[in-house]
């Protein structure tokens, strides 16, 4: 007995065995296809899910198509709808084969169970080949009149897909036209998909006016907004924003019947609403109307920076826009915009930027010592951030420098290097923006000489001592120092500066600065590389042995203002912007044209690495910086935009 | 719109990808790969990735990326929340939602993703309600099932109707032996405090979790110490609380007069709440789901009862060592305690070693953790009105190149049942249905701590 049940078994092995082997010689797909096509119902269903899992992890099983298509004519719904996933992948690429699937979509259309119904128009629309497009219309048509609404909002929504194939087969069978009937369904699913699909079909063909929104639809809208899901509120909020009333009372009451959508918890809803409520701003005259509305949007927008990390992102991206808009609109609110310890950098740059926008005169102090701790925290382009709007502050009200300083002075005594660096490149700004202010602080900062390494700090400092030689006991030791290092220094903006600052120094007391200034002409003409250094060096040392009056009234002369750039976005690009809150083009503060390519132009579309974003900083940079403009040549007269002319390098 | 949906486990693998538009290849999954999840870069500078005119949305959970992918100019905040919806209807589905449940159910997932989105435009997401036909157990046809076809076609017809109605989330023929309704106020204090103890920001989120077990389409009205309401209708603060059994939870609530009403900073509802009726009235009328869900969420900012007071001191002896004294006061009634209290006080990375006291009476238990950096002080129960100390001297290595220690704040963690450090009462819950049954409504309040930090 045992020995024959052993021996059965040890059969049973052997064949598989044997299988297992044929099945590794032939490829998995040949056993798919084996399976695909066995007598067992439970067998070809399990083979199908294998197919599914392969095609998702990007093997290639079209070869398998004609045997998966096979079992498409089944009960299963599951096997069913993996079959319609299978096609929708592959369909592309077996145009004459996808024609045998046609037979059963178009059965299916007929089913007696919406769901299935549904199902068959859903998938023969995403097959996206024109041979099935003859198939289509008229199971299309008998469901967009469907007495299910389940179906009809899903024939509408095929009209699109069928549209973005072939646009003269949706005008031609009137599928556009069933659609535009479809805005005054009695279910509100419909008529959000509907208005969806409108909306993107004036996309598809730009220019073409396919649909606009008329008077006549917008009580149907303003009445199924309220009824329909969160998604379908967002297509029609969408489409009311870009809609023209006809007259202000229009304007008026469309606004007052769009506040409550503020208090939605889906954050997009309220920003489609913000959005509206901005555009319609140049409608609505009413000043009480208009600062109600306005008022109305502060607490949901704060709300939003409770909502999940990334909503935060894009609701301060968004906020970030509006306040360009309506300055004031949250200057009561700064706190909220305090940093957590844990936010996401991306976050924390965000409220960064916030913060700075909205900080008025009066709460600059709790700003500074709040900017403090964030200058203190470990990730450097934070930092780095953080003491750069410490500048902006400091340059931009005259009295919040004194406590600008103090905090900039508290934090290089932490003697962070890479703080050290930020805080002297900030210091050179601020002491330009108020030269007589701060001389007292110079000593102290001079007492870090050694901590600075960078060249953009190092130009900085060597800036500040050539201006506030008088105020420094052992400045001949600091300039002497560094000019003996001159060679070693490999930044054309470091060499430079020597230069100035030595000329300056002498020009300011010439019996201890001959000495050096000689030195310092002398290496930079004959021994420095660099030409535009050695012309430099040249002109002042002409200049000083020709008239040291005349070098005096160009070396030492009092400079332009420091000006803080603006960080605000040009008036036409803002008001772009504004109609497209909430969307990618606010997120990267680009209008969309800029990344969207249409139909028309995918000719052209660039390769994406090459077009590949990189920061975004041109909109946002930090205060003045005086030290790049050396390398550009700083000879140039004729530039008087520029902060720094000749003067001071 | 969306375009693709991709989902990766950590090492940037696809589990799931589903294309709904043709302007996008299966390719673009590697790209997103490439560009964002191997980036050597190890910080995620943004969640809205643009390549060209391709442009990435991720969020992260548990060891996966939610990926989706549009051409065009999409709503960033649309397809945010649609993610973190798709995640939630995962969590709810599946328990879970890590790799492995993924694994295990991704032919259920490309169903789910079939139904969410059509043409890349959210459809409906509502668990309930494809729960009814997105089911584990594959749903039959009913075309060619014979004998049974006529009883079975019915329901596809009613769950269709749901699925696209103006009640999306609930349907029609619910039946309960009992009727009953819970309610949870669920607040979550944040606060940053300066190392000088000045409050620099505290507010509070609140949420409140209703799960209805109501038979029928209960209509129901809601009602709160909304200070709005209160001022319009001084009357209405008088009204007794609808049913006894509220009555007497509230009993319990203390620091908390009858009367007092709480301002309000904003409130955002679930899409059942009737957002007309709250914007003239504020008065909050729904019909609910059935079983839980998420009936509101508010916030305040104005007179936030701060559950706990920190006085941190802390010292840097020189290079080698950092004192700490860390006083921590709670200030609710006696009667109430804090549970699960962790404190995580933060110590320099070239920490070595901690000695470590705590006082006061179940001062629980306080422990050097080298891996988090930081001192974590567990406090099983910390009643109300009462004070405890932690004192702590850190050894530190001294270091070849000092680097400043950036001294991130004192995290709390805590909860406090039957307190609200808004301040905010429920005081009604309405229910009217057409057969007009008795129900019985029971409501809960906890506090939380959301981003509690005090700076040293």
């Amino acid at each position: 007995m045992m020995n024959a049940a052993l021996q059965t078994n040890f059969a049973r092995l052997q064949i598989m065995k044997r299988k297992v082997l044929a099945a590794l010689r032939k490829g998995e797909n040949y056993e798919l296809k084996t399976e695909l096509n066995s007598e067992y119902k439970e067998r070809r269903k399990e083979a199908v899910r294998r197919v599914i899992a392969n095609m998702t992890v990007g093997k290639d099983v079209s070869g398998l198509f004609t045997d998966v298509l096979k079992n498409m004519h089944t009960d299963d719904l599951e096997i069913k709808k993996l079959i319609y996933l299978y096609l929708i992948n592959y369909a592309k690429t077996q145009p004459d084969l996808v024609i045998l699937a046609v037979n059963t979509f178009v059965k299916d259309a007929e089913d007696t169970n919406p769901l299935i119904r549904a199902l068959a128009i859903r998938t023969m629309g995403c097959l996206h080949v024109q041979e099935v497009l003859d198939h289509l219309s008229d199971p299309l048509r008998k469901c967009l009149k469907d007495p299910s609404p389940y179906v009809r909002k899903t024939a509408v929504m095929c009209v699109a897909k069928v549209y973005d194939l072939s646009p003269t087969t949706a005008e031609e069978n009137g599928f556009v036209e069933d659609v535009r009937r479809a805005l005054s369904d009695s279910n509100p699913m419909v008529i959000s998909n509907a208005v969806t699909v409108l909306t993107e079909i004036n996309e598809m063909a730009p220019g073409q006016n396919v649909w606009r929104l008329d008077a006549k639809s917008v009580p149907t809208l303003l009445a199924a907004v309220n009824e329909c899901v969160e998604w379908g509120q967002i297509a029609i909020l969408e489409a009311l924003a870009d809609y023209t009333p006809k007259t202000e009372k229009e304007a008026e009451s469309i606004c007052e019947r769009l506040l409550p959508r503020l208090q939605h918890a889906n954050g997009s809803v309220v920003l489609t609403t913000v959005r509206l409520l901005l555009n319609y701003e140049k409608y609505v005259h009413r000043a009480d109307l208009l600062s109600q509305f306005t008022k109305k949007m502060v607490p949901p927008l704060i709300t939003l920076l409770s909502s999940e990390p990334e909503i935060q992102y894009v609701a301060l991206r968004n906020i970030n826009i509006i306040l360009q808009r309506h300055p004031k609109l949250l200057s009561k609110e700064i706190r909220v915009f305090f940093c957590k310890y844990n936010d996401p950098i991306y976050v924390k740059y965000e409220k960064l930027d916030v913060l700075v926008r909205i900080c008025s005169e009066r709460n600059t102090e709790p700003l500074l010592n709040e900017l403090k701790e964030y200058a203190r925290e470990v990730d450097v382009d934070f930092v780095r951030r953080a003491i750069q709007a410490i500048g902006r502050l400091a340059i931009r009200y005259e009295s919040s420098a004194d406590k600008a300083v103090k905090v900039l002075v508290e934090l290089l005594q932490l003697k962070v290097n890479s703080v050290v660096q930020d805080v002297v490149v900030v210091l050179r700004d601020v002491f330009r923006r108020y030269p007589r202010n701060f001389a007292d602080v110079v000593p102290t900062l001079c007492e870090h000489i050694d901590y600075v390494n960078e060249p953009d700090a190092k130009a900085a400092l060597i800036w500040i001592l050539g201006e506030y030689s008088e105020h420094i006991s052992n400045i001949s030791n600091l300039l002497g120092t560094c000019i003996e290092s001159f060679l070693e220094e490999e930044d054309e903006g470091v060499q430079l500066a020597l230069v100035n600052s030595a000329v300056k120094f002498f020009l300011k007391r010439p019996q201890q600065g001959q000495a050096l200034v000689l030195k310092a002409l002398q290496t930079a003409t004959e021994k420095c590389a660099n030409p535009d250094v050695r012309d430099r060096a040249y002109i002042y040392w002409r200049l000083l042995s020709a008239d040291p009056n005349a070098a005096r009234t160009v070396a030492l002369v009092e400079m332009p203002p420091v000006e803080l750039e603006s960080a605000n976005l040009s008036a036409p690009l803002l008001e772009e912007l504004v109609a497209e809150l909430g969307s990618v083009a606010s997120v990267l503060q680009k209008p969309s044209r800029l990344f969207v390519y249409k139909k028309a132009d995918k000719a052209g579309v660039p390769r994406d690495s090459e077009m590949a974003y990189t920061g975004l900083d041109d909109a946002e940079g930090g205060a003045a910086s005086a030290g790049d403009n050396g390398t550009t040549g700083g000879i140039d007269t004729s530039n008087e935009g520029e902060p720094e002319l000749l003067i001071s390098f | 719109m969306l375009s693709a949906v991709f989902i990766y486990n950590q090492k940037g693998e696809v589990l799931i990808s589903r294309l709904y538009r043709h302007d996008v290849k299966r390719s673009v999954a590697d790209v997103f790969r490439v560009h964002v999840i191997s980036s050597p870069t190890s910080v995620i500078r943004s969640p809205v990735t643009t390549l060209g005119s391709t442009s990435f949305y991720h969020i992260r959970y548990d060891n996966l990326w939610l990926c989706a992918v549009t051409k065009n100019n999409a709503s960033a905040a649309m397809v945010f929340e649609f993610l973190y919806r798709l995640l939630g209807l995962g969590v709810s589905y599946f328990g879970r939602f890590d790799e492995e449940s993924v694994k295990n159910n991704f032919v259920l997932i490309y169903e789910l993703l079939d139904e969410v989105l059509d043409f890349g435009y959210p459809q409906n997401i509502e668990v309930d309600t494809l729960k009814l036909y997105v089911t584990t157990e594959s749903v039959r046809s009913s075309a060619r099932g014979g004998l049974q076809s006529d009883v079975v076609t019915g329901i596809p017809h009613s769950i269709t109707m749901q699925a696209t109605g103006t009640t999306t989330w609930r349907r029609n023929d619910i039946v309960y032996k009992k009727n009953e309704a819970f309610v949870d106020v669920i607040e979550s204090v944040n606060l940053i405090m300066s190392a000088k103890g000045t409050v620099l920001r505290a507010d509070v989120q609140g949420q409140i979790v209703m799960r209805s077990f109501l038979s029928g389409m209960p209509e129901c009205k809601f009602g709160l110490n909304d200070k709005l309401v209160l001022d319009r209708d001084p009357a209405a603060g008088n009204t007794t609380v609808a049913s006894s059994q509220m009555g007497r939870r509230q009993g319990g609530m203390s620091g908390m007069g009858d009367g007092e009403s709480v301002e309000i900073a904003d409130c955002q509802f679930h899409q059942c709440v009737r957002l007309g009726r709250f914007d003239t009235d504020r008065t909050i009328s729904f019909i609910p789901p059935d079983g839980e869900f998420e009936l509101m969420r508010y916030r305040t900012t104005e007179n936030v009862n701060l559950p706990f007071k920190v006085l941190p001191v802390v010292r840097e002896m020189g290079k080698t060592r950092i004192e700490y004294e860390v006083l921590i006061k709670s200030n609710f009634s006696a009667k109430l305690s804090a549970t699960n209290m962790v404190v995580t006080i933060p110590t320099p990375p070239n920490a070595t070693k901690c000695r470590i006291k705590v006082t006061g009476s179940g001062a629980g238990k306080a422990k050097y953790n080298p891996e988090e950096n930081a001192i974590v002080w567990r406090i099983s129960r910390f009643q109300g009105l009462q004070e405890l100390a932690l004192t702590a001297v850190v050894d530190l290595t001294p270091m070849t190149k000092p680097v400043a220690w950036s001294r991130p704040p004192i995290a709390l963690d805590f909860q406090v049942l039957m307190f609200t450090a808004s301040g905010l009462l429920v005081r009604f819950l309405k229910v009217f249905e057409k057969s007009n049954y008795q129900s019985v409504k029971w409501v809960r309040y906890m506090t939380k701590a959301g981003s509690y930090e005090i700076r040293i």
